[in-house]
């Protein structure tokens, strides 16, 4: 988009930025988002090494907020139980939309290690809530989870905000008539 | 006190409800008793001069297939002296007595034996779930338990 480009050097070009409206605020909201941290396991330790000051999160200019309806995307980072995965489920309901699903770790995934002999263990956020963003790991490294947040701006930078139905509509149309086998979640997003 | 001469007090006390002693296993020596005793025995052995078992560091319950455990692991911290307490229960009737007014340490690993084993404390004040969902049926740790395929419609395998 070369904002930035632009920010550091003013004149350059007139002093005019061209963009998008869309783009504006697709660029603002990405680079704003904050999270209702949902730390469950071992993998919010890690979380907290990626929030201090080597790793710094904050600098993707996210911010950590107790409250659902504060937040716009939600960090489940660990194993999520049976009993809490109400919990969570009740929290998603309650962000305010848009609304995004970071799931961090193996158990978060997939069940991880309780996949086939745990009794108590969800076998994967995606059976009850929408994920967008699978961060792999058992827990992750520090690096893992920025490249993850660095794919849920991406993801927003591309995301329609004007005439969003019919576009979707007409992607969705895209998608049924490709060869594509995977679920919608698997596409490339553009970086 | 060493565990054997913690066993001969108990025997001269209780007599046939100290059922026996084993020190030859893997592990901390043990004494057996009959599981209707063990407050009796629990009480006593808090508060006899030469005993003193004032903490129960925990209380564990398995599972052997044909009948239940619980295991008492209980500490002395005036007189430095440990000794593990043994009971079998059958699996179509598992009540013990509950040792909560001994120690109160029991009432939460009492708790959690009832959740996950199935033994039932008798008199315990708040007999409920500690670890499952209070809804949860069966108890998981046993030997025989399948799990469900739905909790409240989300699939579990």
């Amino acid at each position: 988009m070369g904002i930035l480009n632009r920010l550091n050097d003013p004149t350059e070009g007139g002093g005019i930025v061209l963009a998008t409206v869309e783009d504006i605020l697709n660029w603002g909201r990405s680079k704003s988002d904050w999270y209702l941290q949902f730390g469950l396991a071992c993998c919010a330790i890690e979380f907290m090494a990626v929030n201090a000051a080597h790793y710094d999160l904050m600098r993707y200019g996210i911010i950590f907020r107790s409250s659902p309806r504060q937040a716009d995307f939600l960090f489940v980072t660990g194993t999520v139980t049976l009993k809490m995965a109400e919990r969570v489920k009740r929290l998603y309901e309650q962000l305010a939309e848009p609304r995004y699903v970071i799931a961090v770790g193996s158990c978060a995934a997939s069940g991880g290690p309780y996949w086939e002999h745990g009794y108590h263990v969800l076998k994967g956020l995606d059976q009850i809530i929408p994920v967008d963003v699978y961060i792999p790991g058992c827990p992750p490294r520090p690096e893992a989870f920025q490249e993850g947040m660095m794919k849920l701006q991406a993801m927003i930078n591309q995301e329609a905000i004007f005439n969003k139905r019919k576009r979707i509509a007409e992607e969705d149309a895209k998608f049924q008539n490709s060869n594509f086998t995977d679920s919608p979640s698997d596409i490339q997003i553009k970086m | 006190m060493q565990a054997k001469e913690i066993y001969e007090v108990l025997k001269t006390e209780f007599g046939d409800s100290i059922i026996s002693f084993n020190d030859t296993a893997a592990g901390d020596p043990f004494i057996e008793i009959q599981s209707d005793k063990i407050l009796e025995i629990g009480l006593f052995l808090r508060d006899n001069e030469s005993l003193l078992f004032d903490f129960l560091n925990s209380i564990t319950a398995m599972d052997l297939v044909d009948k239940l455990a619980a295991v008492y692991h209980i500490y002395s911290v005036s007189l430095n002296h440990r000794i593990v307490i043994k009971l079998f229960v059958p699996k179509d009737n598992p009540k013990v007595p509950t040792v909560e007014r001994c120690w109160r340490t029991a009432d939460w690993h009492e708790r959690e034996a009832w959740d996950l084993i199935g033994i039932e404390f008798v008199g315990h004040h708040n007999l409920i779930r500690i670890l499952c969902p209070y809804d949860w049926e069966g108890h998981p740790l046993r030997k025989d338990y399948t799990a469900p395929e739905f909790y409240h419609g989300i699939k579990v395998n």
